[in-house]
């Protein structure tokens, strides 16, 4: 076997609060499947037969031919592989479970195959978010969490500019797609190194900046600390891995074939550097990470042209003095009464809409009773709520299993309880 | 083609019987010499009255041409019998029983008769086999050849076979069969892309946008990983050069031998080999295989078929590890440490040696020359769009040794300044030709006409049993869009897809006729271009 396949379905999508804190975050409905339907089909159609799902105990419900592993909850993405270590015997493919795209996987596994590197990533432009967010008061965006490979977020030490590597992109406009090739070494290095907790954020800016150094020498350890020998030993834990990787036939396959990566200098094929990271950058197509309220709004509007299936779910009851837009889509068992004007949005499955009712930018998630004469704009309607009728929604975030008193006027809020209130 | 193979055949051992000396009588030898000649004279007429005859039959083509190859071919080996049977090349072997009878039956009779016998026979031939290709039989041969070539025939069958690295990509028919044969091997078959120079449609010409993994499943199941991870390698370039090549395949065929366990009620001697074979046809189409890996394809499975069946798997796998290993060790190190100390003789102090590309094996004789303080420049030549003689370039002056650089296209200039010109070889063919990067026969031509020795460099296991005596017939098409560069902002092929007229040609590999080359080191000695039989020879007598 070349490669598995895990993903990492454990998250507690920290960054949308508003919709997971009774759902979790891998059965939110994009499109009208589930958030990690997408990674899983991704993964399918690139030929994987069999995947690991790393997630908490909720999502059992779900019914896939995966192999589910339990686990408490708080642990991060690299603990989560640290726990599955048993499981794991040959090299990686780490997906996140809120990862929607149709990237050619090939081309970010060829790379991790061509170059043997220890670690390939997906990039992708990422896109500016043109729909309002429901509940966002005011036009900021918020701070949002960027990503820093490479750099260091603080700068304070000015910009490293390595010699060997004279010309540098800098880039701002990417997009961490938290798709990752790993070697198995790297499983083996987390097992060694407990505190590293978390993949993305701790083990890819460890072993990008591994890449540039040299290999330590055992004599030059004498007065460190204790936390600088404990770095060095992790040094050494991986110098060691890789080089136990290194075949003499491989070796020399390498010195006698006449390639170089880079033309102009006098080192030889990847500087001599055996830890190795390529990054893919996909400049067209669709890529999106469902982490936050705007790029799970975001991606609810792009999902459903991944797949041509009818927008109208066969089973749904819809009558036909209703107008359903072409760009909306309803779920199954879902009935929609006369009278009603539904744009542009995503209606899922067992939801009642009854007359009258004008429903334009929003996303109805399942078993969602709507009253006659509602008004909803631009908003995200969680499992299990009730519009009462003659509500006026606009920009808002109803959580689950809310009510809304008939004739409610809410512009720009979010409704939901502090207790969890117990739903389906 | 088979007129000139005859005549060459008859020639060659008009040349062993002139070399022999001991033998045969000089009666003896001139009336078989002429002989020999008669009948090819009557052959040919024999076979232009055949051809007139296969026009008709435009469906039995096949087996008629197969009928009438196996025909040639058993009367011209029936021809080589005549001649003294010891001094017969290796390559037929040599059935001494029957033909030795019916060589004194012929000889004893007179000229004039013998060739109506011969008339004789060969129409009755003729009419076999028409009468075997009517029925559309596969194997004429055996009932179409005469009484006297009977016997040879059926035991010269094996040798007579359609040569497997002949590509015929604009032959419908061969297309078809190769994708066949890949789809049951279920490995994908990698399509053309652009259009090709006429005189180059025959072969493949693949894009480098177009990987073959992008049609295999992720992750590889039917062909192992590091197969794949080789073949991706093959087809970016991440591996190239001939010795680079093989290192890399025989290290892939470790791990694949590691990694395999024998299935219930299989041999491993047979299954493996078996299971080897699509993972070859992979990489064949990722990259076509050059004629070291053959070789040490060939090797491996001759290797893997002599395991006896009582031995247990582990010993079987570490028996085949070890003589992978060895074979590197002998071949390859071993092979390059003995060049390079016969090389170095010829390296004198104040010497101009030119190179051409990157060759491994002339690099590391220079390094090692530096190293025994000859004092020598080295003038690298590099050719686009490869250009390789940078890689070379730079481990040389990293070495420390006195280097200059300069295009093909400045050879001229530069070469009165030199001393002697070292080139390295993809491989060598039996007729002494040397295949190698292309842009090498021109450097051998133009050092020929200023009178400077050239001088090649190449292992034995590089050797290989093919003939070629031109650049088109055989060659390998590499990834047109190389030839695309920007200057100044402006890429003026970019859309040469779309020009009708354009093709765009980028070739790997050319021949070198042995006139060109003075001398050829290898692990065996320092031998003329023309001794490369006699060493294929020797190889196969001691395996």
């Amino acid at each position: 076997m070349e490669l598995q396949a895990v993903v990492m379905a454990a998250g507690g999508g920290s960054r949308m609060m508003d919709l997971t804190y009774n759902t979790a975050k891998p059965l939110l409905p994009v499109g009208n499947r589930p958030l990690i339907w997408y990674p899983l089909n991704l993964l399918e159609r690139a030929g994987f037969e069999e995947v690991i799902v790393v997630t908490t105990k909720d999502v059992q419900k779900m019914k896939m031919d995966v192999v589910c592993v339990q686990e408490d909850a708080d642990m991060g993405t690299a603990d989560a592989l640290r726990h599955i270590q048993q499981k794991i015997k040959t090299d990686l493919l780490v997906v996140s479970c809120d990862l929607i795209t149709d990237v050619a996987l090939h081309e970010v596994v060829d790379l991790f195959r061509a170059h043997n590197a220890m670690l390939a990533m997906l990039m992708s432009k990422a896109h500016e978010f043109t729909e309002t967010v429901p509940g966002q008061k005011g036009k900021k965006k918020g701070g949002e969490q960027r990503d820093f490979v490479g750099v260091d977020p603080d700068l304070e030490e000015g910009l490293v500019i390595r010699s060997t590597h004279p010309r540098m992109h800098i880039r701002t406009d990417l997009l961490d797609a938290h798709l990752y090739c790993l070697k198995k070494c790297v499983v083996d290095f987390l097992v060694a190194n407990k505190c590293i907790s978390s993949l993305r954020g701790e083990l890819v800016p460890y072993l990008v900046r591994k890449q540039f150094s040299k290999a330590t020498t055992p004599g030059s350890n004498g007065e460190h600390t204790d936390q600088n020998l404990k770095r060095s030993d992790a040094n050494a834990g991986l110098e060691l891995l890789i080089s136990s990787r290194d075949d003499g036939l491989l070796q020399l396959a390498e010195e006698r074939s006449c390639w170089n990566d880079h033309h102009g200098d006098m080192s030889e094929a990847y500087h001599g550097g055996r830890l190795r990271c390529y990054a893919h950058i996909m400049e067209k197509g669709m890529c999106y990470r469902a982490n936050t309220l705007a790029a799970y709004v975001e991606a609810n509007r792009v999902a459903p042209k991944l797949f041509d299936e009818s927008p109208v779910h066969p089973s749904a009851v819809v009558s036909e003095r209703s107008l359903v837009g072409g760009d909306s889509i309803i779920g199954p068992f879902t009935n929609i009464a006369d009278k009603t004007s539904i744009k542009r949005s995503n209606i899922g499955a067992y939801t009642v809409v009854k007359e009258k009712v004008k429903i334009s930018n929003s996303i109805i998630m399942n078993g969602v009773t709507i009253e006659e004469g509602c008004n909803i704009q631009g908003s995200v309607i969680c499992n299990g709520a009730v519009i009462s009728r003659g509500a006026d929604l606009k920009y808002c975030l109803v959580g689950s299993c809310q009510h809304i008193e008939p004739e409610g006027e809410f512009i720009n809020q979010l409704i939901k309880v502090s207790n969890h209130s117990v739903c389906f | 083609m088979a007129d000139s193979e005859c005549k060459g055949e008859s020639n060659q051992t008009g040349s062993i019987i002139h070399a022999a000396d001991g033998d045969a009588k000089l009666k003896d030898i001139a009336r078989e010499k002429i002989e020999g000649k008669e009948l090819t004279k009557e052959e040919k007429q024999r076979l232009r009255k055949e051809k007139k005859h296969k026009k008709g039959k435009k469906e039995d083509k096949g087996p008629t041409e197969k009928g009438t190859d196996k025909e040639k071919k058993a009367v011209s080996s029936s021809a080589l019998q005549q001649s003294p049977a010891q001094k017969a090349l290796s390559t037929v072997p040599v059935p001494v029983g029957a033909p030795v009878a019916s060589v004194p039956e012929s000889s004893t009779v007179d000229k004039p008769s013998k060739s109506k016998a011969e008339l004789k026979a060969e129409r009755r031939a003729r009419q076999d086999a028409e009468r075997a290709s009517k029925q559309g039989k596969k194997e004429p041969g055996s009932q179409a050849s005469s009484s006297k070539s009977k016997a040879p025939a059926s035991e010269l069958q094996p040798v007579v076979k359609r040569l497997p690295e002949h590509i015929q990509v604009d032959d419908p028919a061969m297309v078809k069969k190769l994708a066949k044969k890949l789809e049951r091997q279920q490995i994908p078959l990698r399509s053309d892309y652009g259009f090709k120079v006429s005189l180059f449609s025959h072969l493949h010409q693949y894009s480098r946008k177009a990987p073959l993994t992008q049609q295999i499943s992720i992750p590889a199941t039917v062909i192992h990983p590091s197969i794949v991870r080789l073949g991706l390698q093959y087809s970016q370039g991440i591996v190239a050069g001939s010795n680079a090549r093989s290192v890399a395949l025989l290290h892939a065929f470790k791990q694949v031998i590691q990694d395999y366990s024998t299935p219930p009620n299989e041999e491993l001697s047979r299954d493996l080999v078996n299971k080897l074979k699509p993972y070859i046809s992979f990489l064949n189409q990722c990259r076509p295989l050059s004629a070291s890996m053959g070789n040490a394809i060939k090797y491996i499975k001759k290797e893997i078929s002599n395991i006896p069946s009582q031995c247990k798997e582990e010993e079987a796998k570490k028996k085949l590890l070890s003589c992978i290993d060895n074979y590197v060790n002998e071949k390859i190190t071993l092979a390059a440490k003995a060049i390079s100390e016969c090389a170095i003789k010829k390296i004198c102090d104040g010497d101009v040696i030119l190179v051409y590309g990157c060759s491994s094996l002339v690099n590391h004789i220079l390094c090692d020359a530096f190293e025994k303080q000859r004092k020598f420049r080295v003038i690298v030549v590099d050719s686009r769009p490869r250009l390789e003689g940078r890689e070379a370039l730079r481990r040389l002056v990293k070495r420390g040794i006195r280097c200059t650089y300069v295009l093909i296209s400045a050879l001229s200039y530069i070469l009165p300044e030199v001393s002697k010109v070292f080139l390295g070889a993809h491989a060598l063919l039996a007729n002494g030709y040397v295949m190698s990067r292309v842009g090498t026969s021109q450097i051998a031509l133009v050092a020929k006409a200023y009178n400077v020795p050239v001088l090649v460099c190449c292992e034995t296991y590089k050797f290989c049993e093919r003939v070629q005596t031109d650049s088109f017939v055989s060659n390998e098409l590499d990834d047109p869009d190389d030839l695309i560069v920007t200057r100044r902002g402006k890429t003026q092929l970019e859309a040469w897809l779309s020009i009708q007229s354009l093709r765009l040609l980028n070739l790997v590999y050319d021949v070198t006729p042995p006139d060109f080359v003075d001398l050829v080191i290898t692990e065996l000695g320092m031998i003329p271009c023309t001794s490369v039989p006699v060493v294929l020879r020797v190889k196969s007598v001691d395996q």
